[in-house]
């Protein structure tokens, strides 16, 4: 009872949350894929999911669109429970899932009509929505090719496109741009772009940080099934690891060195690499290298990664 | 608020809606793309069949209950067709729908549940028997060997008696760890069925023991029994009961057990692709 009341105060303060989750839990058998975790979206946002594999995301985002059953706790979207009204949250949630289920039988053309009746929608506003979006992602040509002809970057695309033939206020995309190549990586985030300039409201997960980084107005960093972090992308890395980062080849004086001359920072050694990240501000490691001209030192930008290294560590998780 | 047919976990009755002919659409839209090589094999089947069987077996055999060979097998083909048309729909043809190529997965993220979409398949699958077993009784008539009235209701039994084979091989591919698995019900049910279930020589010529099995365990049976009623107006009576009784039998027993596999394989499905 408690627990409704709590949620209702915190609805009053924004009114704008599209999607509320509380206390969330999945099970597969013993294994806890999403552990008890509460998360807003709001309306018009882009979030992201990041973690490493098996961290939950998927899992997460496929409780959104009422795929999977949840095991505890709460989940709402648009003011609709997940479980009691999936038809109303499926028929306004469009879903880009991680692996190709395109139908193959099909060109590409009928691939976004017969998706189109699935949702009822009226075979000529079918056809209107489905050469705009093969316009708006760039696969006009293609219309009567079939789905094993296409690259994978073209296949990606279009699932985009199928998953917007709802015209819907949520699209949840579960790694958008995993195997795709620069080119075809940057015409998705041009893409999601103009999809949040329209206001849509996007979930994407990903193990890019640099995706994240780009497209994510606020992050949630998700490990064993828990949301250990979560912030703007800026703040996280200000918060996290500074503002440089000094990466130097590892080596006994120097680390004395460092150590003397940064007794605050935090020093990681992966392989012969030493990387040193220091709450101080800009401009600390240029005195440094003028004193020690090492070769191989370089000072970068902290970024998401550093970040997201230091949460989730770097023991490889599959 | 409406229901949520697929966030309810444990047996129970499925929540059909229309949406279910939006999965039988998609099916069918695949067929028509392709129906030239659909079409043929069903066309020459039964013609190899009433050929070889018919004419060339056929004139070593005395007549049966006063019909030819060819005449007493003529209706078993057309039973044959809605047991094959659907079965292999429903298990290999659905197993690729659904494992190779994610299709339930793509619509269950639309707003037709799991539940819409094992029915649309299997709704599909009685369409293939009808499809089937029509084009065999046209090929039966072709031949002249149609000798009842009653004929225009078979394709009406091919859609039962399709959604009863169909939501048998549906549990299959709920039980279906890879599609090899498939060999199991396909030699252990589906060739016996297709030898022993009345379709070459009458059930009467079989040892008491197998002839009771026969009737109680294979749905062929009942197809058999039905499709020779209709072409020929006479059937084989068996376990001693009158052509009526036999009948009547037939069709409470396929409708008993269409209804059972049609509630049992909707539901292993669910819990197949729901976790």
């Amino acid at each position: 009872m408690l627990c409704v009341v709590v949620n209702e105060g915190r609805s009053m303060v924004s009114s704008e949350a599209l999607i509320k989750a509380h206390d969330l839990t999945k099970k597969f058998g013993n294994l806890t894929a999403v552990d008890h975790i509460d998360f807003e979206v709001y309306k018009g946002e882009c979030v992201g999911f990041l973690g490493p594999n098996g961290a939950g995301k998927t899992t997460t985002v496929r409780m959104i669109y009422c795929f999977l059953p949840l095991t505890e706790g709460e989940l709402s979207v648009a003011g609709m429970s997940v479980s009691k009204q999936s038809r109303e949250i499926k028929s306004m949630v469009g879903v880009a899932p991680q692996e190709d289920n395109l139908d193959p039988d099909f060109t590409v053309i009928k691939n976004l009509l017969v998706y189109a009746r699935y949702f009822d929608i009226p075979k000529t506003e079918a056809a209107k929505r489905a050469i705009e979006g093969l316009k708006f992602f760039q696969l006009e040509e293609k219309q009567s090719v079939l789905i094993s002809e296409l690259s994978t970057g073209m296949k990606r695309r279009l699932i985009l496109a199928r998953a917007l033939i709802n015209e819907p206020q949520i699209l949840l995309l579960d790694e958008p741009t995993t195997g795709l190549d620069p080119q075809a990586r940057h015409l998705v985030w041009d893409e999601v772009r103009a999809l949040r300039k329209r206001g849509v409201t996007i979930i994407l997960t990903t193990h890019y940080m640099d995706e994240a980084a780009a497209l994510c107005d606020r992050i949630l960093i998700m490990d064993n099934g828990k949301i250990i972090e979560q912030g703007q992308p800026a703040e996280l890395i200000k918060k996290h690891v500074g503002e440089d980062v000094l990466e130097v080849d590892n080596d006994e004086k120097l680390m004395q060195a460092l150590k003397t001359e940064f007794p605050d920072a935090r020093f990681e050694t992966f392989g012969d690499r030493i990387h040193v990240f220091t709450a101080q501000p800009h401009g600390v490691f240029e005195r440094f290298v003028e004193k020690y001209p090492y070769r191989n030192i370089t000072i970068r930008n902290a970024n998401l990664e550093d970040v997201f290294l230091k949460l989730t560590g770097r023991k490889l998780r599959e | 608020m409406t229901e949520s047919p697929d966030s309810q976990s444990g047996f129970r009755m499925p929540t059909l809606t229309y949406r279910v002919w939006k999965v039988w659409r998609r099916n069918f839209d695949v067929f028509m793309k392709t129906i030239h090589v659909n079409f043929l094999p069903s066309v020459l089947e039964p013609i190899l069949y009433l050929v070889a069987l018919g004419l060339g077996l056929g004139t070593f055999v005395a007549s049966i209950e006063g019909f030819s060979y060819i005449q007493f097998i003529a209706p078993a083909l057309i039973a044959i067709a809605i047991m094959y048309g659907s079965f292999f729909e429903c298990t290999y043809s659905s197993f690729v729908r659904m494992y190779f190529q994610k299709t339930f997965d793509a619509i269950i993220a639309t707003p037709v549940s799991v539940e819409e979409v094992i029915a649309g398949e299997l709704v599909w699958g009685a369409t293939r028997a009808t499809i089937n077993a029509t084009i065999v009784l046209v090929v039966v008539a072709a031949f002249g060997l149609i000798s009842s009235p009653l004929f225009p209701i078979l394709p009406l039994l091919a859609f039962f008696g399709g959604l009863m084979f169909g939501a048998i091989g549906m549990c299959f591919t709920a039980l279906a760890q890879n599609i090899d698995f498939f060999n199991y019900p396909s030699f252990l049910l589906i060739t016996p069925m297709f030898l022993l279930s009345g379709t070459f020589f009458p059930l009467s010529s079989l040892p008491g023991p197998v002839q009771t099995a026969a009737v109680t365990i294979l749905p062929l049976t009942h197809i058999a029994n039905l499709t020779r009623g209709l072409v020929l107006g006479r059937i084989d009576t068996f376990l001693s009961l009158s052509t009526e009784t036999t009948m009547l039998l037939s069709i409470a027993w396929i409708s008993a057990v269409t209804t059972v596999f049609f509630i049992l394989s909707i539901n292993l499905m669910k819990r197949k692709l729901i976790r």
